[in-house]
């Protein structure tokens, strides 16, 4: 059994009356991926929030390597290394693709305002490693002939990897992505998933993701949590939830 | 026909709503107001509204294709642009030995709205912060100066780095409550707080000299010598009895141009280095999504309060080089017209465009300084420049083409 890099213990979120999450409890360990899935409205993505620090928390525990970050607001905790990606991809859409790069650098380069504004060699270096970190990754995302491009002009499915390497480009110990193979066509829902595989393989990547495509999650995931009117049901590997009479319940109903 | 009823109909409507302003006019017949009425006022304002909303269809019907195609500014490699700023700059510092006073008084007025332009840009512009109280920064560095001067005897050279930083102190203390807000609850409190600081300076009289503010405020020395007739401490040498020059007061108000010229140039250059620079970048991806900064990392509070400093720091040094000019301080000078009129600059310029901030700051100082006897009508005619620029340009004269990072592909 490998550490755990992520563990969340009794976690629930109340919305006034609205008992969203009710004690869900997970953990995710080093080099796994594991995915939430559940019906529409199931409190997959208000988990999301909480983890990554856009909600805070009405109870529970959040440790993230060993430190506790439920409630730390959500710079905190992406600083801590836990980033995520959004159901409805967010680029800065203005900027260029390279740019969308260089901007999710900013917590690594080193920057005074001295340096910059009289533009000393330590700040060019700087800038100069920032970009060719850029170019490395548009490079493996295969974006590099799109990197002058404004990134809202890019097609869907290159935003959508554009968003993961821009994840990728904060070095980061977990990364959370939401629905990530939504709006997808075939081909790019596989692209995705060796995507994904490679993450875990070749950078040594913990995935936490939450997704609706039931092929791509079988496929990719090591354990499955399903969940329920904002209640988890089963915690298990494919195989085994794939047959679970409460999942299939929980998604068919019942006869 | 259709023409003519809904022509028949707004040359109606615009009776209506003239009578009670033009039609029926109160007249004072000794001690009796009476109310009388100017029928054929109102009948020429319906005529012609019937006539222009009339031909209206056709002259937009007839030429489909037009449009207001302003130049955009041509791109040019850095070394080009380099080489224009530096020719401008030469010429802008020769330009005033071969021209009048009131010109290089004007040119001195501009520089100083290119300087609280290009530091609004920052705030407005990059991070895309609606702030409506920036003369309030603008005050705060005119005073810094007028009260260091007025209590301590400090010169204009040892104030102004002050009159920055108080500045810039005071743009981040603003930034502390504003940081939750967006947009128009932004530019509400923020108009608030240029309020409130003109009011603090009214009120506080026994400091600041209330309504009447503070005058005799020195011009800034060159290297420790006045440039007066005479030196105001007896014995002192003035600076051109030390070139041996004959004093006019000429040399005095190109003086101050240059000052102005190199503090707007300086602000040039700071400011455009700054979009470059990661806290630049850090500033457009706030504009853009701050969730999706927050979601990497970014510091929002911190992003934006630097904004706000930074952008109140050039406001301080303006101020501060204001006050020199003027030599008199007093909070007439700091209303929230002023505001609205740096804003205005920014707007027109195209925000973020530095380029198009500079042109922007020439035209709405230089315009209103041309037009002297339109002076009643001026505030309309700015209103009318602004509508009509914000239905053909809303994006400002020359708008930004941002600099961007590039490589080449593959």
């Amino acid at each position: 059994m490998s550490e755990k890099i992520l563990s969340v213990d009794g976690l629930m979120m109340q919305f006034g009356g609205l008992l969203a999450v009710d004690s869900v409890s997970f953990d995710v360990r080093k080099n796994e991926i594991f995915a939430i899935i559940g019906p529409n409205g199931a409190g997959k993505t208000t988990v999301f929030n909480c983890v990554s620090g856009f909600y805070k928390p009405t109870a529970g525990s959040i440790t993230l390597n060993g430190k506790a970050i439920a409630g730390h607001p959500s710079h905190k905790v992406a600083q801590h290394g836990l980033v995520r990606t959004f159901q409805n991809v967010r680029l800065f859409k203005h900027l260029t693709v390279l740019e969308n790069l260089l901007v999710a650098q900013h917590t690594q380069i080193k920057s005074s305002l001295l340096p910059g504004l009289l533009n000393l060699p330590s700040y060019r270096r700087s800038e100069k490693k920032a970009l060719n970190n850029a170019v490395k990754w548009l490079d493996f995302m295969g974006l590099r002939q799109f990197a002058n491009r404004e990134a809202g002009n890019l097609s869907y499915g290159h935003q959508r990897r554009l968003e993961i390497a821009r994840c990728m480009i904060t070095n980061p110990c977990l990364l959370l992505l939401d629905e990530p193979a939504a709006g997808l066509n075939p081909q790019e829902k596989k692209d995705l998933a060796d995507l994904i595989n490679q993450l875990r393989n070749e950078f040594d990547m913990s995935v936490l993701l939450i997704e609706h495509d039931m092929s791509l999650i079988m496929g990719i995931s090591d354990r499955i949590l399903v969940m329920e009117h904002g209640k988890p049901i089963v915690t298990d590997k494919p195989e085994a939830v794939r047959t679970d009479p409460r999942v299939i319940k929980a998604y068919l109903g019942e006869e | 026909m259709k023409n003519i009823t809904s022509a028949f109909l707004a040359a109606v409507l615009t009776g209506i709503m003239i009578v009670p302003i033009f039609g029926l006019q109160l007249e004072r017949k000794g001690i009796n107001t009476e109310i009388v009425p100017h029928w054929s006022i109102v009948l020429w304002g319906m005529l012609i509204v019937f006539a222009v909303q009339l031909v209206k269809p056709y002259l937009f019907k007839k030429r489909p294709g037009v449009r207001f195609n302003l130049p955009r500014v041509p791109t040019l490699n850095p070394k080009s642009t380099n080489l224009l700023l530096g020719l401008v700059f030469v010429a802008a510092i020769i330009w005033p030995f071969f021209s009048g006073r009131s010109q290089v008084d004007i040119a001195t007025l501009v520089l100083i709205y290119v300087m609280l332009a290009l530091g609004l840009n920052i705030v407005v512009g990059f991070a895309g912060l609606l702030d409506l109280g920036f003369v309030g920064f603008y005050a705060v560095g005119a005073y810094t100066y007028a009260l260091l001067y007025h209590w301590a005897g400090w010169g204009f050279w040892e104030a102004l780095p002050l009159a920055g930083v108080v500045s810039a102190f005071f743009g981040f203390l603003l930034g502390f409550p504003v940081l939750r807000l967006r947009g128009d609850y932004l530019a509400i409190v923020t108009l608030g707080f240029g309020e409130i600081i003109r009011l603090l300076l009214i009120n506080l009289y026994e400091f600041t000299g209330g309504p009447d503010g503070i005058s005799g405020i020195p011009k800034p020395t060159v290297f420790g010598y006045e440039m007066t007739r005479k030196a105001s401490v007896e014995g002192a040498q003035t600076f051109h009895q030390l070139m041996d020059w004959k004093f006019s007061t000429m040399d005095v108000v190109i003086y101050l141009y240059l000052m102005a010229l190199v503090l707007a140039f300086i602000t040039l250059i700071v400011s455009n280095r700054l979009v470059r620079m990661p806290i630049g970048r850090a500033w457009e991806a706030l504009r853009e999504d701050e969730i999706a900064c927050r979601s990497l990392g970014l510091n929002p509070t911190r992003i934006k309060l630097s904004a706000f400093t930074l952008g109140a720091t050039f406001a301080g040094l303006g101020g501060a080089f204001f006050a020199a000019r003027q030599g008199l301080v007093n909070p007439e000078s700091f209303t929230f017209i002023e505001s609205a009129l740096i804003l205005a600059i920014v707007v027109l310029g195209g925000m973020g465009s530095q380029v198009g901030v500079i042109l922007a700051a020439i035209i709405l100082t230089v315009l209103p300084e041309l037009a002297r006897q339109f002076a009643e009508y001026r505030m309309l005619i700015f209103g009318l420049v602004m509508v009509l620029m914000m239905v053909w340009r809303p994006q400002g004269l020359l708008p930004v083409k941002r600099p961007q990072v590039e490589i080449p592909n593959e």
